[in-house]
């Protein structure tokens, strides 16, 4: 089942890329139903997931290359726990978003359409994994259809942004392959399961210099201040689609990561690490939001609101505890969920203003009445109002971190009043401010691929936030026993 | 006698609101009329359960009815339960949010006609009505919270309601941020109770509280915590600058929200936890003195304002001072006595106001005068409502507010001379309103506006000179609150209302409390104080004998002072945010941002290219080179080799 949810998109791209030239308007049709159908495979995994037992389901094992050749077996290893099985039904409803908003590419619509399918595989792949090689590889692989995607069909400084997000990510996993290199010589295995069961106290390496080293690479990933500058570039150059992937499932391989393998396999260096940490984290949330307001373009203010909002699943981290665990899970999904949607609304207003200049637009909710609606409801679900999704989660990131940094948790509270005012003011600004004839002639969201999105992603945004217990439920699952090894 | 009111009736008390917000928002909306009919009907239905739970709370002397609670949410050692709180606190709010709440929604029938806005009106006011209700009933800090940020919401959707117009917007704005800056303080304790007693429902904490298990310095930050939720929401200085902002939105939202319910949430909610503030006199000292000074501060702006609406918010800010201050002295059940009556009183003024501005297009007092003659109703009602806010016997104001000051004679002094003051003050503002608006000639009034939205109901009588009296579905609500303003005094008398707000509390708690004995030397003094102020008034806007002109020259630098509200709007827009925050802080980390870190990165992108471009021309296939190289190479390895290895 796993193997089909992560190899359908695949095949996917493949037919797309195969599409005749003159077939060339189908593209996005074959993108549409292979999304659609591992949206389907990934609720059905929501749905028979086993919710009173922790530990990995649907696990798929083979071994890859033996340890005749090898010193020790690299397998082909697929799982999920609530953590993961949470990442890959966010990834898949994203992975869907991202085609319908795509719907009016037409550059070169077959291979934007195979490169945005390769680039859900990956990311399924890398929430799938759980053999570190594998992980890695998958990891890598995502950068490819990243590259393409954003130097062909993104705005601006396309290219430079492009390189910048490239360049990153390599000095990030090159980091983390050396770290994953001297572990896995060390315990004599890949397999994530089994690493995480050991006590690894003796490598090559220090193990605070192996946990570092992986840190490393996911810290990049969040991002987590100062290595946050490709984010800003990537996504506001990157076309619509990219960013809603971007900002909603790639920036959670990295909280991901802490969790999975940091956190999992290293918990005694991960203890000392924890005032680390939640600084950090405190530094993002604050840092970012205070940059946040004073950015005049929408999707730059969107980006650096990301930053501080990856600040809260830091903190959440650092408690080292099943609550505040639970609430950094929490937060991935809905930071994913809301931010989505706000770079879809973003791109809406984008494709038919043409400038995202906050100082230019003026008096939208008058000619889009949908668009508005939605974007104060995504705006609000954002600043952490409470029956929206994002509350549950910062709360229980609040409530989880603050026995064990109460300080800093507090600091880090004083993020929700910048969040209200970075977000509201934008509102002000852009969809009720004064009518401006220049603004006359644009249109509401009218096309039913404009429409499911913004639909199905408030459903869900009030849903979780009307009972969050579906969502943590599963979360919980997936990090207790990772909450367990650090006690 | 009814059966005590099972579980399902009370949660659709607040349930049955927020279903009409929602049938609204997704079906109705295309037909307005419908969507006004709904939420009327709907907050009548609510208005009657609550008269059932009155009466349930009623048989069991204020103690709360045990309602089993449910699970929200468990993440390990984190329980967030639904569960609901009915005692004596609880069915009082019930009464004074539904009733209110259906009258107003019943006036705005004939003050939003014709709006364009309607069903988006009805559907905000269904769910601010629910939200305050579930506020109210939870039991539960983080469902308490829910509501309370849900209320905000709503509160900034309301004051935006006409958002062309750019005051509206920023006070919508303005409204959400400033209340946040106080959620701060709610949320940190919410989270400070959490990690400290492992227990977020309100009857648990509060029984550990009495037992002694909370350390004394936990409860004073608690109460902090929690007071500056309070302060924010309730306007208390200095957190009351965006109330009077909020007058912006329509006229029957600022009688429902910003003067009867919302507001006074932050009283319902020390109120509400009085037994963990009684527990600390540092923090009930706090509430008493913050409600004083915010008394005093804002009758004192009220005094100078010239939109009739502006006045009765600085009123309703010195009101929930006043409130304030009596829960601090301990009088629990003066304080929320007096929160009962002045939501009657106060929506009633503010729903007089809005037939003022219905018949002359304006809030300015200056533009009207006379409209006693056209609008006897108005005027009578209003009348009615402003007497009882200067506290004149024996209309609902006097009863509540001796009340206050009563406990604060016996519990502290120097506090019943500041609420004496205020009386003084309240009747010289109000009776100022009342002779302005209502004495002398009509000085015209404003010309309905054009366009839509633009004025308040958008008249369609373009053709009216006279201001008339407004249509009766205004009217009738307006002579129902003046019934109220006139009888709510009297339901204390028999000590009948204070019964059944300490009934829930603990013992422990009980004990804090003021015993009021009625004093009336104390009563006399306010009655005195007030009547003086009206007569002030009178000499001054009523008969003219003393020239306001003069008197404002006179204390010039006072009035400016006041006009200007003691600059803290400037402080907090023009220096705090915009200079330190936006353009300080965050401009100069944007610039950091952008040019140190991102210049790190863009600086070691350039320092690689820059040294391979250079290295680069040592690969030019020359064996000569080639050969150099490999040969220094060897000697410097050999050299090294000898050097560590002799």
């Amino acid at each position: 089942m796993l193997s089909f949810i992560v190899f359908f998109p695949l095949l996917g791209a493949a037919v797309i890329a195969l599409l005749p030239l003159e077939r060339e308007r189908h593209a996005k049709w074959a993108a549409a139903a292979t999304a659609t159908v591992v949206l389907a495979a990934a609720l059905g995994l929501f749905v028979a997931f086993d919710r009173d037992e922790t530990g990995f389901q649907f696990v798929e094992r083979h071994t890859w290359v033996s340890a005749d050749i090898a010193s020790f077996d690299i397998q082909y290893l697929l799982g999920v726990d609530g953590l993961s099985l949470a990442m890959v039904v966010l990834t898949a409803l994203l992975g869907l978003v991202a085609v319908l908003i795509s719907w009016n590419i037409e550059l070169r619509p077959k291979e934007y359409f195979a490169w945005l399918l390769v680039l859900e595989a990956s990311l399924l792949g890398v929430f799938t994994a759980l053999d570190f090689l594998l992980f890695f590889i998958f990891w890598e692989i995502e950068m490819v259809p990243m590259y393409f995607l954003i130097s062909i069909w993104g705005t601006g400084r396309k290219v430079y942004s492009a390189w910048k997000y490239v360049l990153f990510t390599f000095v990030g996993s090159s980091s983390m392959l050396v770290g994953l290199l001297v572990l896995a010589f060390a315990a004599g295995s890949f397999d994530i399961i089994e690493l995480g069961r050991m006590d690894i106290r003796e490598a090559l390496l220090p193990t605070q210099v192996i946990f570092f080293l992986l840190l490393f690479g996911f810290a990049i990933k969040l991002p987590v201040f100062p290595l946050h500058t490709w984010l800003p570039d990537a996504h506001t150059d990157a076309p619509t689609a990219v960013s809603v992937m971007l900002a909603g499932v790639l920036l959670k391989m990295g909280g991901y990561g802490m969790l999975r393998i940091s956190l999992t396999i290293l918990p005694d260096v991960a203890r000392d690490a924890s005032l680390w940490l939640a600084a950090f984290g405190v530094v993002n949330i604050i840092y970012g939001a205070l940059v946040t307001l004073v950015q005049t373009d929408l999707k730059r203010l969107i980006a650096y609101s990301s930053i501080s909002h990856m600040g809260y699943v830091l903190l959440g981290i650092s408690a080292l505890g099943q609550v505040g665990l639970t609430g950094a899970g929490m937060q991935m999904f809905t930071h994913g969920l809301i931010t989505g949607l706000l770079f879809v609304l973003v791109g809406l207003v984008y494709d038919r203003a043409h400038t995202r200049q906050i100082g230019e637009l003026s008096g939208l909710a008058h000619k889009m009445p949908m668009i508005a609606v939605v974007m104060v409801i995504a705006g609000l679900a954002s600043l952490g109002l409470p029956s929206l999704a994002g509350f549950v989660s910062e709360v229980t990131v609040f409530l989880g971190t603050f026995q064990k940094h109460e300080a800093l948790t507090v600091l880090g509270v004083i993020g929700i009043v910048l969040t209200a005012g970075y977000i509201l003011w934008m509102i002000q600004r852009v969809f009720l401010g004064e009518r401006l004839p220049r603004w006359e002639g644009l249109s509401d969201a009218t096309a039913w691929w404009e429409r499911v999105p913004l639909v199905v992603m408030v459903a869900v945004i009030v849903l979780v936030g009307v009972y969050p217990a579906i969502l943590a439920d599963i979360i919980e699952t997936g990090v207790q026993p990772i909450a367990e090894r650090l006690v | 006698m009814l059966n005590t009111v099972p579980e399902a009736v009370v949660w659709a008390i607040f349930l049955l609101p927020i279903s009409s917000f929602v049938i609204i928002g997704l079906f109705a909306r295309p037909w307005p009329r419908w969507c006004g009919y709904i939420t009327i009907a709907v907050v009548g239905l609510s208005f009657l359960l609550s008269l059932w739970v009155l009466d349930s709370v009623i048989q069991e002397d204020g103690r709360d009815l045990a309602f089993a609670t449910h699970q929200w949410l468990t993440v390990g050692s984190l329980t967030v339960n639904l569960g609901l709180t009915v005692d004596g606190l609880t069915a009082i709010m019930l009464m004074v949010v539904t009733s209110v709440s259906f009258l107003v929604q019943v006036y705005s029938q004939g003050y939003m006609h014709g709006d364009p806005g309607y069903s988006r009106y009805y559907a905000f006011m269904s769910l601010f009505t629910g939200s305050m209700l579930g506020l109210v009933l939870a039991e539960n800090l983080i469902m308490l919270y829910v509501f309370w940020e849900l209320v905000g919401l709503c509160s900034y959707l309301l004051i935006g309601f006409w958002f062309e117009r750019p005051a509206a917007r920023a006070a919508a704005t303005k409204a959400f941020i400033v209340t946040r800056l106080g959620d701060l303080g709610f949320l940190t304790a919410i989270i400070l109770i959490w990690s400290q007693t492992g227990e977020l429902d309100i009857p648990r904490i509060q029984e550990m509280a009495m037992a002694g298990a909370i350390g004394d310095v936990i409860l004073t930050w608690l109460a902090a915590g929690v007071f500056a939720g309070a302060m924010g929401k309730s306007a208390q200085f200095p957190l009351h600058v965006w109330l009077p902002d909020a007058m912006e939105g329509p006229t029957p939202v600022s009688a429902l929200i910003h003067a009867a319910t919302m507001v006074a949430a932050g009283v319902y909610l020390v109120a509400r936890l009085f037994p963990i503030f009684s527990a600390s006199d540092v923090a009930m000292n706090t509430v008493a003195v913050v409600g004083g000074i915010t008394a005093v501060v804002a009758a004192s702006m009220g005094i100078v304002m010239t939109d009739i609406k502006r006045v009765i918010a600085y009123s309703t800010i010195s009101q929930l001072g006043y409130m304030m201050l009596g829960l601090g002295v301990g009088g629990l059940a003066a304080g929320v006595f007096h929160l009962l009556n002045h939501a009657f009183f106060k929506a009633l003024l503010f729903l007089g106001a809005g037939s003022v501005n219905h018949a002359t297009n304006t809030f300015d007092m200056r533009k009207m005068g006379g409209l006693r003659r056209f609008m006897p109703w108005t005027f009578t009602t209003f009348v009615i409502a402003a007497l009882s806010l200067a506290g004149i016997f024996p209309l609902s104001g006097f009863w509540s507010k001796d009340e206050i000051l009563t406990d604060a004679w016996d519990e502290r002094r120097a506090l019943a001379w500041v609420g004496l003051v205020v009386a003084f003050m309240t009747a010289l503002y109000i009776g100022r309103v009342v002779f302005l608006t209502f004495g002398g000639d009509y000085r015209g009034g404003e010309a309905p506006s054009t366009g839509s939205g633009q004025a308040p109901a958008g008249d369609h009588s373009s053709t009216r000179f006279q201001p008339h009296e407004s249509p009766p579905v205004m009217v009738l609500p307006m002579i129902v609150l003046a019934v109220a303003a006139v009888l709510t005094g009297f339901l204390n008398v028999g000590e009948g209302v204070t019964h059944l707000l300490e009934g829930w509390l603990p013992p422990e708690a009980l004990e804090r409390t003021a015993k009021t004995e009625f004093n009336l030397g104390v009563a006399a003094m306010s009655l005195g104080f007030a009547v003086a102020g009206l007569t002030v008034a009178w000499l001054i806007y009523g008969a003219r004998l003393l020239s306001a002109e003069t008197l404002r020259r006179m204390f010039g630098p006072v009035h400016r002072l006041l006009v200007n509200k003691y600059y803290l709007d400037w402080l907090y827009e023009d220096i705090l945010v915009r200079r330190v925050l936006v353009r300080g802080v965050s401009t100069g980390l944007d610039l950091f941002d952008r040019y140190v870190v991102d210049g790190v990165v863009n600086a070691t992108a350039w320092a690689t290219r820059f040294s391979a471009s250079r290295l680069r021309l040592v690969q030019a296939g020359q064996l000569q080179v080639y050969g150099a190289a490999i040969f220094l190479g060897i000697v410097l390895i050999v050299a090294a080799i000898l050097i560590v290895n002799p």
